[in-house]
């Protein structure tokens, strides 16, 4: 009876006496459990990136926008109806049951100024309501309040990269900065927040009262003008509901007909989301229908030369058993080399998808993530791989008659 | 009680629609320690014999005892162990593995009998040395003699301590002068260590070396004799 180890010493024996066939046989394997790895990595860093932008633009959510969802047909000129006001956000708010916050935005560049330092940032005029939507905590400070919002009050919320460019190590709250030459006193700054999914820092903006920003930084011909409304839903389950109601309450607001095309437009941000997740979902089972042709083509592989490994080693295959190899240990022997073939390819394969996928989320800045369960899983797949292809070919050579296998030549 | 007993062993092969008649009624008796020349033409049935006596083959009829074990009644494993425990076979062609060290060759039947490395090694290097190869151990077979190589092969076939030696033409691919240190050897082995050694050969010269010579002839056993030595 030999043993497992001394299998894998005359299957590496083998193995290195053959090294260039030996390498372009794992190369099947090589490309499968390389693509396994870099499908799972590429699948779940965009199931992760997917989910940390829904996480960070804040869950259930749905977003009014102005102008019609159809192209065509009337156009409002650009100003000439201020089709989103803040009363529309604050008829939202109180009249639409299914929703849970609500925050008006009205936002711009703009040039903020901090003794001798300056910095350009998007400054966003909201109202309490965006920090409980997105889930934002304070880093130190406080919110501004709904009197901040109806007194329209010149404080604002820095973010970290704001804090850091203008204040360094100085504390910012309760110190004055200018937004357009305006004065705000800071009163907060938020928790850090990090990239958005599309690279912009989160972080890299300045929160004010949206009726500050409506009367002192960005003002329009029409008082009260928004650019976007922010809703979020009770729930997963609200989101319909929401949708409904705030379109039914907008249009009779705007006292839109039946027959009238809406100014304005909502939109479901999870669905969006939902279908991206679908694409990446698509996308990983295409990826996952390459790497399992790739192994059953590099299996198939392992077979060939392990066939043509046993008719070369026929004679020696008749000396085993000559001088004492049982059955068992010719197809140990020869299974263990299939095995030991695949599991290197895994190896190596493994290595090459860790190596690619890591070079494509620097080269496009996709996120991708290796976990050791893709790892584990690849591995084995490469050697389920090897012993199902390998057992053939060990079979073939256990049933060898020896003196004939000593005989051949 | 005779190390081997044949008796009335038939080995009938098919060919297509022929039958071949390998062997007929072959009944004889070896004791441990004899030293066996085979002789025969081509086609007489010897090397059958050898595979039968090897338990490399299976008689078609009669019974064959090795040790008092009825061989006919064992399978595949049980015929491996029994090669492995009792039995080492000395090729015409040498029969080693190619790009394996001299002492990993030597001690191969080890592997098969489960022996752990540093065991194994130790009983090769011995076996080495009773061939005067010790200096060899570290060496590849195609960096050998064909005197060299052969002497490894009976080192492989007595590092289990089996009783019995079968070669097949052990000096077919041999010069005269290596023929002769082989056979010299053979004798050595048979005096010194008891092995019995039954070994098939064309040559009268080579056969002589044996203290019993056993012609074979379509099969049967056509003459049985003990070598007088002089």
């Amino acid at each position: 009876m030999i043993g497992i180890i001394p299998s894998f010493k005359i299957a590496s024996d083998a193995i290195r006496a053959n090294k260039m066939r030996s390498i372009l046989t794992m190369l099947g394997i090589i490309i499968g459990v390389g693509a396994v790895i870099i499908m799972l990595a590429v699948g779940s860093g965009a199931r992760k990136m997917l989910e940390d932008q829904i996480a960070s633009i804040g869950s259930n959510l749905l977003i009014v926008l102005p102008g019609a969802s159809t192209s065509g047909g009337m156009s409002h000129g650009m100003g000439s109806q201020p089709t989103l006001t803040l009363l529309d956000a604050e008829a939202v708010e109180k009249q639409c049951p299914a929703v849970l916050y609500v925050a008006p935005v009205l936002s711009g560049v703009a040039q903020v100024v901090y003794g001798n330092q300056n910095w350009s940032t998007m400054v966003t005029g909201t109202t309490r309501g965006m920090f409980d939507l997105r889930d934002w905590s304070l880093a130190s400070g406080r919110y501004f309040t709904g009197q901040d919002v109806r007194g329209a009050t010149k404080v604002c919320l820095l973010g970290k990269t704001v804090v850091e460019n203008l204040f360094g190590s100085i504390d910012p709250v309760g110190q004055v900065i200018r937004i357009q030459k305006v004065p705000f006193t800071v009163i907060g700054v938020l928790d850090e927040k990090g990239q958005s999914p599309s690279g912009q820092d989160q972080d890299d903006a300045i929160y004010v009262p949206v009726t500050t920003a409506q009367k002192k930084l960005f003002g329009t011909a029409f008082p009260g003008m928004i650019k976007v409304i922010l809703v979020s839903a009770k729930g997963a389950d609200y989101l319909e509901p929401a949708e409904k109601q705030i379109t039914e309450l907008l249009k009779q607001r705007h006292h839109i007909g039946p027959k009238q095309e809406n100014d304005f437009t909502v939109k479901n941000l999870t669905q969006i989301l939902g279908a991206a997740e679908k694409a990446a979902q698509i996308m990983s089972l295409l990826l996952g229908a390459i790497a399992s042709v790739s192994l059953i083509v590099g299996g198939i592989g392992i077979m060939n030369i392990m066939l043509v490994s046993v008719t070369e080693r026929t004679r020696e295959i008749g000396i085993r058993m000559a001088v004492g190899a049982r059955a068992w240990d010719i197809r140990l022997q020869f299974l263990i080399e299939a095995l030991t073939l695949s599991l290197l390819g895994g190896i190596m394969g493994i290595l090459m998808g860790v190596g690619v996928a890591k070079t494509i989320s620097t080269l496009s800045g996709w996120p991708t993530l290796i976990s050791p369960l893709s790892v584990l899983l690849a591995f084995s797949f490469s050697g389920v791989t090897g012993i199902f292809f390998g057992f053939y070919p060990a079979y073939k050579a256990s049933l060898l008659n020896p003196i004939s296998a000593l005989r051949y030549e | 009680m005779a190390l081997i007993e044949v008796k009335g062993l038939n080995k009938v092969y098919k060919s297509g629609d022929v039958e071949v008649h390998a062997l007929r009624d072959v009944s004889l008796t070896i004791d441990l320690g004899a030293f066996i020349a085979v002789m025969g033409p081509s086609g007489s049935g010897k090397s059958t014999f050898m595979n039968m006596i090897g338990c490399l083959d299976q008689p078609t009829s009669g019974s064959y005892l090795l040790d008092g074990v009825d061989v006919g009644g064992l399978d595949g494993n049980e015929l491996a162990e029994i090669r492995n425990k009792k039995l080492g076979f000395i090729f015409q062609g040498f029969n080693l593995l190619p790009r394996t060290k001299l002492v990993e060759n030597v001690g191969l039947p080890m592997l098969y009998a489960g022996v752990g490395a540093q065991k194994r090694r130790q009983m090769a290097l011995k076996a080495l040395e009773a061939v005067g190869l010790s200096d060899k151990a570290g060496s590849y077979p195609n960096q050998l003699s064909g005197g060299q190589q052969q002497r490894a092969a009976i080192a492989r076939a007595l590092v289990n301590n089996a009783p019995i030696i079968l070669a097949d033409e052990p000096t077919g691919n041999l010069d005269t002068k290596t023929s002769y240190e082989i056979m010299k050897l053979f004798v050595r082995l048979n005096k010194d260590l008891n092995v019995t050694v039954i070994l098939v050969t064309h040559e009268p010269d080579i056969a002589a070396f044996a203290r019993r010579i056993i012609k074979f002839s379509d099969g049967r056993v056509t003459d049985d004799e003990e070598v007088k030595k002089t």
